[in-house]
């Protein structure tokens, strides 16, 4: 299999210089309440072009794909296509011109197949069986076969991805827009996948890559535009910078760092999953199949795996969202927990962060000092079924001060907090609590950088206390940096564990795309 | 001009109390319209109806009687509705209380008895909660929808009402009406003046409101309940469990309407009949969301859907307008309430004019 | 075997007007959308038909007019949910009160007058024939009418791309939106579609069914529509055979003497609402059976992200 270095020096270069670029954007401005998501923005790209989009968490990149595609209009300024100005926008203008997008949260239906999926975006007869024999054409050109019959829902989210780049392809696109691809593949797809970008360019394909992955955009892009707060912060050629100069664009300053200090773990698990097998009941769920995973006090420890694979379905059994019904399967501190609920466990010690957080770990409606209530409210908030508002007001300062949460007070409403703050809020509020176990699940995600690495900090230090920790998170340069163990979890199954000094990226990749021989199941069916 | 609709940062709270206020200026602007065309003078008609009714002691006793039971109702379906729980079979739960009740009066063996009142309001809530109870157990233990079956459970009481007073339960000596024998003098409420028919029962009423503004500000399972219907995943996170709210909002809400329908036969009716209720239970649906879910404006509310009944029957009186138009005012009202909420949320801007080749 | 197909085409003429109103609201809810005031349009619909009829017009105007003023009730809750963002239950049943209202307004004054109502089709030759006639080539046109509604209604739902915008945006009028569809105009046809079906529901039951005015003459049956579109899984033919159901179950009400059940009316009359819960009941247990063909937006508000 080739690596990152002998793709990176085939690559085929087709920028002219005299050429009208592809796609100009001009000043552009786009505003929300609260925050300006774009500010002044210009780029220019030229036929054949690969160019990033670089930027943290919340820098501007997905509104200004949105704005190009026409999903959200502007406030200020132009584009211009091919010397064409853009009158009136929308995804069907787009369409007519050749800009097709994929979307970081793909806009497929489950309960339709492939094919119908892609008859909703293309226009002309509704024919299914001549639309079929397209789809298999395209996707075998350029190396990502699907079958146009099956329904989605039976799709991973690889594959997903797959439907969704063939779906771009079948319109041939002159401007392919990508947002933040990588994230849900391996890193034996993601080699795949530039592949195939690479063969689009040189067929006279603009690319827009957007990423905060700097690995990635050096091997892949020719030219990028990194953007921090909604503004250009710089543009590079990706191949000629060093990673240390592209990150001060994005974050201006140097990356924080975590430090991991030494610690001792318990002798028993405070966390123990034994054997822990669950067909799914849901025609778009995953079973879980003989997982064994145990925990101790003291020690961070992380799942990779690429969104899908059962995740979801353990993180439920472990919270206590959902009841298991075998005994002595999953237990706190020794003690069988299978058959109790989020809240008995949480008597137990257990804290969880879940990944959705609007909705799940915060009513949107409540303001701070009510979500503080949500799981705090056995630190001495209720008082003969009445509730103690000042002591609850009293916890949610206490958690907006420690964790630094930008907000106007407790009494401001959940929804109106940015993303990375509610998360700050929601992490802050399940640390505070004092847990024995905390579950988390995709810490960082959607947060900035400078609140990333106080978040990692924080886990770590929690665990130093003596807590155990259990991370679950699709970024494995997350997992490195924090954990002292690792699982990796494909298709229901939890692999063995492995130790993070004895292992690297490549090992864990690899077993993200199959278990082989590695579960630690009794049971080794191939599959 | 054009306006595009934008989310507010925060919700208004000037919309908050704005909304109600511009919801009953709009119904009262349209049915002034429908009264011109209907060849009235709509400022005569709008006096008739809406001023005219307060315009004596009877007026105001009638206006009170009528709002005590709307409140009450109102009080324990917005309880239920924070919750998510949506009983739309208030008016079933109300009959089968009155039922109750009445079957208490008419056939405790000591008519005289002080306990006597007292059994009856308690019968009556138990009617309602029990009535209540089976919607309950379907959706918390079976997963279904409380909307469809409590809605069928009030044609099924509405039907055994028909039955028990067309049956056995008919009073002899009634000229083969379909009602029972009036009640006994101790099952009955006191009226506070004997040529009024305002009665005590109100006194339940203003008990029920303090206890539910309590129950949602002030405890520990009101606020349970709150998240349960704002973010169902968020209270399922907390270990907060949902049957509880759902056997709480619905047994609530039905026991409260049981009492309403027991204040009925007890009071301004003295016996069971076919008709015991002009349609209350569903009333207080519109009385619980015109009062925002909050006890304050359950009272306001059901003050003002009061007044629309008084209203409904004055014109028809003095004007010979249909008495369906109480039901249509209803609708209205509640339908430019919905509209009016939005501006709590969204507000209208112009729009920014398109710039030169630009994206606008 | 007179018996028998007294109970056969009783059925299946109870069953019309809740194949109207329940077909109609399928197609709202697979958008995505939840209407409960299905009750109220059919109420106007019914006084509507019935006063056209009154005033001397044509039925198959009578019939236009009563879908058409559906149609036009089911603006009311259309633009509470689709534009103001309401919570849909809540506008559902404001017009639901409104729609039961205006028609006991426009009732008014009806009296009992006898309706010039529609009559069995006579078709020349397959009516006469032994007892496949009459079971089969004996209904009015509106019943031939349902089955054909029927057809067009899943050849639209399963075979055309139209029918599949519809089906996707109910799934997730997000992604409908990201491809460029417009989620809300597209939501409102099927609203007003849905009206005009349950106005075609109540006017079935005004000048065919039962051919006089009474206030609420639905009695429920509006309701009973929305079970069945639950029962039914979303699927139109088990709509069809839902309605089959519960039309058996009117027909024993009116049929009871002659089956020799001697039940107390209002316990025969209560059958149909016993059974809608029971069917709810059954039905909503096994949730991963509907899983698969339930509009998941459904009764969501969406408003496109600009």
């Amino acid at each position: 299999m080739p690596s990152f270095r002998e793709i990176q020096e085939e690559l085929p270069n087709v920028l002219e210089t005299n050429m009208t670029p592809r796609l100009e954007l001009r000043h552009i401005c786009k505003r929300y309440p609260g925050v300006i998501a774009n500010d002044d923005v210009s780029l220019s790209i030229m036929p054949g072009e690969i160019h990033a989009v670089l930027g943290e968490n919340g820098a501007g990149k997905s509104t200004l794909m949105k704005i190009i595609y026409g999903a959200i209009r502007a406030d200020e300024g132009e584009m211009v296509f091919d010397g064409n100005p853009i009158a009136s926008h929308g995804p069907s203008v787009s369409r007519a011109l050749g800009i097709e997008m994929v979307y970081q949260h793909f806009a497929l239906f489950e309960s339709v197949s492939v094919v119908e999926n892609i008859a909703l975006s293309v226009s002309g007869k509704f024919d299914l069986t001549a639309l079929a024999n397209r789809v298999r054409d395209v996707s075998k050109k350029y190396g990502l076969p699907i079958d146009p019959h099956r329904f989605v829902y039976n799709l991973s989210v690889g594959e997903r991805q797959r439907v969704e780049i063939v779906r771009c392809l079948m319109q041939k696109p002159k401007l392919l827009i990508l947002d933040e691809p990588t994230s849900v593949l391996t890193p034996q797809a993601v080699i795949k996948l530039f592949e195939t970008l690479r063969q689009l360019a040189a067929e006279g394909c603009s690319i827009l890559y957007i990423s905060h992955k700097l690995d990635e955009v050096q091997v892949l892009c020719d030219s990028a535009t990194v953007l921090r707060n909604g503004l250009i912060t710089g543009t590079a050629k990706p191949k000629q910078s060093t990673p240390i100069e592209l990150a001060r664009m994005m974050v201006g300053a140097d990356l924080p760092e975590t430090h991991l200090d030494p610690s001792t773990t318990s002798d028993t698990p405070f966390l123990n999953v034994n054997h822990l097998t669950a067909p799914s009941d849901n025609p778009f769920g995953i079973s879980l199949n003989d997982v064994l995973l145990s925990v101790f006090g003291g020690e961070v420890v992380g799942i990779a795996g690429v969104s899908g694979n059962g995740q979801a379905e353990l993180i439920s059994f472990l919270s206590g969202e959902v009841l298991f019904k075998g005994a002595d399967t999953i237990t706190l501190g020794g003690k069988d927990v299978g058959q109790l609920d989020a809240g008995y466990r949480r008597e137990q010690g257990l804290a969880f962060v879940p990944e959705e957080r609007l909705g799940r770990g915060a009513v949107p409606p409540h303001h701070l000092s009510d979500n503080a209530m949500l799981t705090g409210h056995r630190l001495g908030m209720v008082k003969n079924w009445m509730i103690q508002r000042g002591k609850a007001n009293d916890f949610a300062a206490q958690i907006i001060r420690k964790f630094n949460v930008k907000t106007t007070g407790y009494e401001s409403a959940a929804n109106s907090l940015s993303g990375g703050n509610l998360q700050k809020f929601i992490v802050g509020r399940e640390i505070e609590l004092g847990p024995k176990v905390l579950i988390i699940s995709q810490p960082t995600w959607g947060v900035d950088v400078g609140a990333a690495a106080f978040i990692r900090q924080a886990l770590i230090d929690l665990s130093r206390t003596g807590a155990a920790v259990l991370i679950i998170s699709e970024e494995l340069d997350e997992l490195f940096e924090v954990c002292d163990r690792l699982y990796v979890i494909c298709q229901g199954q939890l692999s063995k564990s492995l130790d993070r000094k004895n292992t690297n990226v490549e090992e864990v990749g690899l077993l993200m795309t199959g278990l082989n021989n590695n579960s630690n199941s009794d049971n080794s069916k191939a599959f | 001009m054009r306006f595009q609709i934008d989310r507010r940062a925060e919700p208004s709270s000037f919309m908050r109390f704005a909304a109600p206020v511009y919801a009953t200026f709009s119904t009262l602007v349209v049915s002034s319209i429908m009264f011109a065309l209907l060849g009235h003078n709509p400022a005569d008609t709008l006096f008739a109806f809406f001023i005219t009714p307060l315009m004596t002691i009877n007026g105001i006793s009638e206006w009170l009687l009528k709002a005590s039971p709307l409140i009450l109702i109102g009080c324990g379906l917005a309880i239920g509705f924070r919750a998510n729980v949506w009983n739309i079979g208030a008016e079933g739960q109300l009959v089968i209380g009155a039922v109750c009740a009445s079957g208490v009066g008419l056939f405790y063996p000591a008519p005289e008895s002080a306990l006597l009142l007292p059994l009856m309001v308690i019968a009556g809530m138990a009617g309602g909660m029990v009535w209540a109870a089976i919607p309950a157990f379907l959706r918390a233990r079976m997963n279904t929808n409380e909307i469809l079956v409590t809605l069928m459970m009030t044609y099924i009481a509405t039907l055994l009402l028909s039955l028990l007073v067309h049956g056995p339960w008919r009073d002899p000596d009634g000229y083969n009406y379909p009602q029972t024998a009036l009640l006994p003098d101790a099952a009955m409420f006191e009226l506070f003046d004997p040529m009024y028919r305002l009665n005590t029962s109100i006194l339940i009423t203003v008990v029920a409101v303090f206890a539910m503004w309590f129950f949602t500000e002030r405890s520990f399972f009101g606020y349970k309940m709150s998240v349960g219907g704002a973010a169902p995943l968020a209270a399922r996170y907390a270990g907060f469990k949902q049957s509880g709210s759902i056997w709480m909002g619905l047994l609530i809400s039905g026991g409260l309407a049981g009492i309403a329908g027991m204040a009925e036969a007890a009071g301004p009716l003295g016996q069971l009949s076919a008709q015991i209720s002009p349609g209350y239970g569903f009333a207080a649906i519109i009385v619980a969301f015109i009062g925002r879910l909050h006890a304050v404006g359950i009272v306001l509310g059901g003050l003002l859907l009061s007044l629309l009944y008084l209203g409904g029957e004055s014109v028809q009186l003095s004007l010979g307008l249909p008495s369906a138009l109480t039901s249509i005012f209803q609708g209205m009202l509640l339908f430019f309430l919905l509209a009016s909420d939005f501006l709590i949320f969204y507000r209208f801007t112009p729009s920014p004019k398109p710039t030169k080749g630009g994206v606008t | 075997m007179d018996l028998f197909i007294a109970i056969f085409t009783g059925t299946i003429i109870a069953a019309t007007p809740l194949i109207f109103a329940a077909l109609g609201e399928l197609v709202v809810e697979k958008s995505g959308v939840l209407n409960l005031g299905i009750e109220g349009m059919m109420l106007v619909g019914a006084a509507v038909g019935v006063w056209v009829s009154y005033a001397g017009l044509p039925m198959p105007l009578a019939i236009m007019s009563a879908a058409a003023a559906g149609a036009l009730a089911s603006l009311l809750f259309g633009v509470l949910a689709l534009t103001f963002l309401t919570n849909q239950y809540a506008a559902g049943l404001s017009l639901t009160i409104f729609g039961t209202g205006v028609s006991a307004f426009i009732g008014k004054g009806f009296g009992s007058a006898p309706i010039d109502a529609l009559i069995p089709l006579e078709i020349p030759f397959l009516t006469e024939i032994p007892v496949i006639g009459p079971l089969f080539f004996n209904y009015d046109p509106l019943v031939y009418f349902s089955f054909i509604m029927f057809g067009l209604i899943s050849w639209f739902l399963y075979k055309t791309k139209a029918g599949l915008v519809v089906r996707t945006i109910g799934e997730s009028p997000e992604s409908s939106h990201a491809i460029g569809y417009p989620v809300i105009k597209i939501r409102y046809l099927a609203v007003m579609f849905g009206g005009a079906m349950a106005g075609l529901g109540g006017a079935y039951l005004s000048l065919a069914y039962t051919p006089l005015w009474v206030e609420n003459m639905t009695a429920g049956k509006g309701w009973i529509s929305l079970a069945l579109v639950v029962f039914a899984a979303w699927r139109p033919a088990r709509v069809l055979f839902g309605a089959w159901l519960f039309g058996s179950m009117t027909i024993l009400q009116l049929q009871g003497q002659a089956l020799g059940i001697s039940l107390p009316s209002e316990v025969l009359s209560s059958l149909p609402y016993i059974a809608t819960i029971v069917v709810l009941v059954v039905i909503s247990k096994n949730w991963q059976f509907l899983a698969l063909n339930f509009p998941t937006s459904l009764a969501k508000p969406f408003r496109p992200a600009e």
